[in-house]
């Protein structure tokens, strides 16, 4: 028994690298449409990879076998990839500078308060990871509730606003400064009181 | 199969009487996976199962997805799991005018395979455990050890094979056979691998944290 344990001690699988970019094996990057930048990164990142991959003789190898037919459409192909790729990019840069993360303080009763945080869907984080980790971060209650009109906020209790901005800012580069927003939000009395 | 990209479902704890079924039905569908299986499924781990649209089901180990299987067709190998042991699956080789094709997720049709740049096994023993390019050594780190009978027998129709490319070290993607290798030979047309999982899908993009 314990030799069985022992021998997965000693890496048996191969540990393969795969590219920051388009998560694609190195080697793949050329069929994934954002080449460009797939070799920047793996130039920076695996220098001696990039030698391997993309040095001039290995691309003749490697372009040398299809027929020229072949090659003009496979380069076709690639050129329209790479443009959906760049519109796909583009809108997803102008979804970025259009919304905007809200971060709510709602009186909750009179010197309690609850924040709510709106708006991270667009930057692609997933609310429910969010919260937990503001959760975790600030010791606080943190939860994912649905808006009465369509969509979900986070609410986290007690007056964080100020360090969920912090917070965010720190962990998610995404998101640029000038995107959040800080609300006061009052709820008229009554409203809120159960 | 997964054309579009998945959003991950909720995971929930395999039972460890049919975690122990999962280990045994992946040892006998690719015996060369067997010394390994400790390594991959280690007997203590909790195997987690995610159900993914189209009645698939994923089975992972933490974040590191493992295998998925379709209701309770062939399992077969997350290309993750392929890429960390290439030499343990039958296998095959489509050429490089071949791979732009597979990777935008068409069905792999026999004259990517049959043409110079492909391979398929060829029933000659010397051939065995052949994996992409490694055998020739012209790329990537050489020879591969734990060589196995996979290159030196022909696959029948609805066995699992993963796919490899011309020029290239990883397997792009992974599927089932849906015609015998023999047959891809005689006939040299029509669709050989339909609806699998490649390089760059829904399932390799979905989020398994």
């Amino acid at each position: 028994m314990a030799d069985t344990a022992e021998s997965p001690a000693e890496p048996q699988s191969r540990h393969v690298t795969y590219c920051g970019v388009c998560s694609l094996p190195p080697e793949y990057c050329e069929f994934g449409g954002t080449v460009k930048k797939c070799q920047e990164w793996l130039q920076r990142n695996h220098d001696d990879m990039y030698e391997r991959l993309w040095s001039a003789d290995a691309l003749a190898a490697a372009t040398s076998s299809l027929s020229v037919d072949a090659r003009k459409r496979a380069e076709k192909d690639a050129h329209k990839k790479a443009l959906k790729a760049e519109a796909a990019e583009a809108k997803h840069a102008q979804t970025i500078s259009a919304s905007k993360v809200y971060i709510k303080r709602i009186e909750r009763n009179k010197r309690k308060y609850v924040t709510s945080v709106t708006g991270l869907e667009a930057f692609g984080l997933e609310n429910k990871k969010v919260a937990k980790e503001f959760g975790k971060k600030f010791a606080t209650g943190s939860s994912v509730s649905k808006v009465p009109s369509g969509g979900e906020e986070i609410v986290v209790q007690g007056d964080v606003s100020e360090e969920i901005e912090e917070f965010l800012l720190e962990k998610y580069d995404v998101i640029p400064e000038d995107n959040y927003e800080l609300v006061e939000h009052k709820v008229k009395k009554g409203a809120s009181a159960t | 199969m997964f054309k579009k990209d998945i959003s991950p479902g909720s995971k929930s704890k395999v039972k460890s009487s049919v975690q122990r079924a999962i280990r045994t039905q992946i040892t006998t569908t690719y015996p060369l996976l067997a010394p390994y299986i400790d390594e991959i499924i280690p007997k203590k781990e909790q195997l987690d199962a995610m159900k993914i649209p189209d009645r698939v089901t994923l089975y992972l180990i933490g974040p590191t997805p493992l295998f998925f299987q379709h209701m309770t067709d062939a399992i077969l190998p997350h290309l993750k799991l392929v890429h960390r042991f290439p030499t343990c699956f039958p296998s095959i080789r489509i050429d490089r005018g071949a791979i732009r094709f597979v990777l935008s997720g068409a069905t792999l049709m026999a004259p990517g395979i049959t043409s110079t740049g492909g391979r398929l096994p060829s029933g000659d023993k010397d051939e065995e455990g052949l994996y992409g390019e490694s055998q020739k050594g012209s790329v990537g780190e050489g020879e591969r050890e734990g060589g196995g009978w996979y290159g030196g027998r022909e696959l029948e129709e609805g066995e699992p094979v993963a796919v490899c490319a011309e020029g290239k070290e990883e397997a792009c993607a992974v599927g089932v056979l849906s015609m015998g290798t023999k047959e891809v030979k005689e006939k040299g047309k029509g669709p050989v691998v339909e609806e699998g999982h490649y390089l760059g899908d829904g399932l390799w993009k979905l989020s398994t944290e």
